[in-house]
């Protein structure tokens, strides 16, 4: 076999001396579906910058096509044949499929003006080429995330590229979207291409990977046939430790309904309705899942309750209390608690230490401060046994959150929402790029809050997390609640898929979803 | 040793900022003037040559302390007002019209005096402040406007309404003595003025670091989405900091008139100018009202060698800001010298990896 792609001894050490690669080592073989896998935090996606020339390694060599190369920027590695879909895709979504196509070599008609007419043709024939239908008149913004995934890599195909690196593309997916990825893949391998595959999730490596690299801490720990490893194996390899795939044990004891939501309509400063008539329960005791591909209204709903988002129409309350109206830090005082979508944005301020980040919903409150005058010293207390409770890798209460790793990060927003003594736990996407250790830990909180009678409303991206953990599940597709399932052990994922996409639709579900 | 550097490493970059800048001036001086060692030595040594120059820096000092705590309440919630200048001019135009209009023995007179002037401020920079929360409008653009207004306001109300017209020049009436701030220090101007603005360093640091509202503040600067998410009421915030920003920068031009000139003086557009200073000392200083105490005393130690330099030598006025600024750019550049930082971070790392 011949070795199209060899890194040697790769070292990257951030700007805050964080060392995200030590003596990394992977080589990788023409014609082959190569995984790595690994916690995040491992160097995986660090990895693939180096390569693809966002990063700059302070040691190491590549070889490309067996000769030693300098990548300076993705240029560089679009010359050579390196292809790159990013987690996040990076493409202009008020441009047509045809002009992000050929965004940056555009055919020009007189020189200045684009031919869209040839960027249309050229679209059409990279597609059929490689069997990857899309449609080159629209717009990218009105296309789903698979398809948009699709584009990408037809983009990527179009300039030459020989080695395609896919940074953990099934994360946005639904379960039938990630099998038509897959074929994709396959089709690709088959033409002679290579793929570079970066995953958290371990049973779609075991399906389409031909070798599996596997990084913790920085380092390469092995790299393997994927026949010779289990998922098991590769877990192991992956956290250093054993991990339970077990769907959780269901909850005896089913309480009385903590959150009503009754015909919930949300119209956007677009005039787009994002929300249409929405209504469910969350009861004491029980896990809600909410399933559904992103972008069809979760994200909003979500906002809505915690009361960053005033609804358009309709009504929330919460052990009794009316929400709608009410200012974010009241409806944290009725016992809500939420762990937001976007760790980053949301969840943390970055610059600020780990004990300013913990305090956020209760400098205010007795043992924080006495009146206008904050108590460091029992903060710092208090800090510093969430810090032990909830196992966070941090060098003081004092460092700012910017310094530590995504997980860690994630841990500092849940052991603050957590720790508030919630009636009800809002968990947006908990365990998004995260790794196996921390979401082991996170599953483990919000089932033990669970069986403290506490009610968990979950919403994931990540059907086997929504169907590990949910006591029953709702499915939203385009702002509405198209299905309910109450009986869990007769579920699968491919079940949730047809009403994710919209093709199914239960009739006159909102009566049922109140159980 | 390369700890040290990491530990230091602000510090150290803004001394080899200076030294770096204090050369390109020796370089400067060395091609302009025909007595390049005279002039060197008035512009770096001056300051410190006679008790009254060294005095002048203290005096300098005070308002710009004043200007850049204001302005660093304001920065470390990331609401860029810049109206220090306005609120400075028309709180000390007010304050001195509220002077010169009343009676009433010293200790009520003074604080009641600086009361009146810093209300003045605050309510000038809630108009940039409330356009902010409620409407959006760039704290930045309104503020700066606004300075001009202010500027005009100040002195219609001067010329037109509290004009001493025995005094020979376009000045107001005298404060009476009862609002004066006394000079303790015998041959000097030094003022109570800086002992207050020292107080009100420390005054802004406690507000800040160790009160909840001062907490909401920085968090809010930090990251305005996560406050909001935290329940904090981010209007409240936009509106506060720029209210404290115009209490604090009518205090600096009040003091200064209550303890230097005893009338208001400022005629010309662009003075007295420290509201800009305190834009300068509060980027050196990293919005920390302790820091800023050095960085106030270090501008106006910059001041006062320039002003003796025009005195006392041949450099022209305008070299002389031109020095100054280089000197301030250097300290200012974020990045200046970040690479070295960088490989120490990377050799620390290293190191640290094979320990």
């Amino acid at each position: 076999m011949e070795t199209i792609l060899e890194a040697k001894n790769i070292l990257k050490v951030y700007g805050n001396g964080v060392i995200a690669n030590r003596g990394v080592s992977v080589g990788v073989e023409k014609n082959t579906i190569h995984a790595i896998v690994g916690e995040n935090g491992a160097g995986k996606t660090t990895l693939m910058k180096i390569i693809f020339g966002i990063e700059h390694a302070q040691g190491g060599e590549i070889f490309f096509r067996g000769e030693k190369v300098n990548v300076r920027s993705p240029h560089d590695a679009i010359q050579m044949g390196i292809g790159m879909v990013h987690q996040h895709l990076m493409l202009a979504p008020d441009l047509s499929v045809a002009e992000n196509m050929v965004l940056g070599n555009e055919p020009r008609r007189v020189r200045f003006f684009l031919d869209t007419d040839k960027a249309v043709e050229i679209t059409r024939r990279v597609s059929e080429e490689y069997g990857l239908p899309v449609p080159p008149d629209k717009k990218i913004k009105d296309l789903p995330i698979g398809v948009r995934q699709r584009v990408e890599i037809l983009k990527a195909l179009f300039r030459n590229a020989e080695l395609l690196i896919l940074d953990e593309p099934t994360s946005v997916l639904t379960p039938q979207e990630t099998e038509i990825l897959f074929k994709t893949l396959k089709n690709l391998k088959e033409q002679g291409k290579t793929i570079i595959f970066i995953s958290h999730k371990l049973k779609e490596v075991k399906q389409i990977a031909d070798r599996v690299t596997i990084m913790r801490d920085a380092r390469v720990i092995d790299t393997r046939e994927a026949s010779e490893l289990t998922e098991h194996d590769i877990a192991h390899l992956m956290v250093g430790r054993d991990i339970s795939f077990e769907r959780l044990p269901q909850p005896i004891q089913l309480g009385e309904p903590v959150l009503l939501v009754r015909d919930l309509s949300y119209v956007n400063d677009e005039g787009i309705l994002v929300l249409n008539k929405i209504s469910f329960d969350v009861r004491s005791g029980e896990i809600l899942g909410l399933a559904g591909v992103v972008g069809n209204g979760q994200t909003e709903l979500i906002r809505i309750l915690a009361g960053l988002l005033d609804p358009s129409e309709g009504e929330i309350s919460l052990n009794g209390e009316r929400l709608v109206g009410l200012s974010p830090r009241k409806i944290r005082e009725l016992g809500l608690c939420h762990i937001p979508e976007d760790r980053m944005e949301d969840g943390v301020a970055e610059e600020a230490t780990l004990e300013e980040n913990f305090i956020l919903d209760r400098y205010f409150k007795r043992g924080f401060s006495k009146g206008i005058r904050l108590q460091w010293k029992e903060i710092s207390k208090h800090s510093r046994e969430l810090i032990e409770k909830f196992n966070i890798l941090a060098q003081s209460t004092k460092t700012p959150v910017s310094s530590l790793s995504g997980g860690n990060i994630q841990k500092v927003v849940v052991a603050r929402e957590l720790s508030s003594d919630p009636e009800l736990i809002i968990a947006a996407h908990p365990t998004r790029g995260i790794d196996v250790g921390s979401e082991e830990m996170v599953h483990r909180l919000l089932r033990e809050a669970r069986d403290r009678g506490k009610a968990v409303f979950l919403a994931s991206a990540d059907l086997d997390e929504i169907l590990k953990l949910s006591t029953r599940v709702i499915v939203m597709y385009n702002g509405e609640v198209v299905a309910h399932f109450q009986d869990m052990s007769k579920v699968a994922a491919e079940d949730l898929g047809p009403y994710m996409l919209g093709v199914q639709r239960e009739e006159a579900v909102s009566g049922k979803v109140s159980a | 040793m390369e700890k040290f550097l990491l530990k230091y490493f602000t510090l150290i970059r803004v001394i080899i900022a200076i030294a770096i800048g204090i050369v390109i001036s020796i370089f400067l001086i060395y091609l302009i003037s025909e007595e390049p060692g005279f002039s060197l030595k008035s512009f770096l040594l001056g300051p410190f040559l006679s008790r009254s120059r060294l005095a002048h820096v203290f005096e300098t000092a005070s308002p710009i302390i004043f200007c850049g705590l204001a302005i660093a309440v304001a920065f470390q919630a990331k609401q860029f007002n810049v109206g220090a200048e306005g609120s400075l001019y028309l709180g000390a135009a007010l304050g001195t019209a509220f002077g010169v209009s009343t009676n009433m023995p010293a200790f009520i007179h003074i604080p009641l005096v600086l009361l009146m002037a810093g209300l003045a401020g605050a309510m000038w920079s809630f108009i940039p402040a409330i356009l902010k929360a409620r409407w959006q409008a760039s704290e930045l653009v309104s503020s700066l406007m606004l300075n001009y207004v202010a500027y005009f306001i100040g002195l219609y109300l001067i010329n037109f309404h509290f004009r001493d017209k025995e005094a020979g020049f376009l000045v107001s009436y005298q404060l009476p003595e009862s609002a004066w701030l006394a000079q303790f220090i015998p041959g000097t101007r030094i003022h109570y003025g800086i002992i207050l603005a020292l107080v009100f360093a420390l005054l802004v640091y406690y507000f800040l670091y160790h009160t909840t509202t001062g907490y909401e503040i920085r968090i809010t600067g930090f990251n305005e989405r996560f406050a909001r998410f935290g329940g904090i009421s981010v209007f409240k915030v936009i509106i506060l900091c720029q209210v404290i920003l115009g209490f604090l920068a009518a205090l600096g031009g009040m003091t200064e008139v209550m303890g230097i000139h005893r009338r208001f003086v400022w005629q010309n557009l662009g003075q007295p100018g420290y509201g800009w200073d305190g834009v300068i000392v509060a980027i050196i200083g990293r919005n920390h009202p302790l820091l800023i105490i050095p960085a106030s005393f270090f501008l106006a130690y910059l001041r006062v060698g320039g002003r003796v330099l025009n005195l006392m030598s041949d450099v022209p006025a305008e070299m002389i800001t031109v020095i100054q600024s280089i000197i301030i750019l250097l300290i200012t550049a974020e990045a200046f010298l970040s690479k070295w930082k960088y490989r120490i971070t990377v050799r620390q790392a290293e190191r640290g990896s094979t320990a």
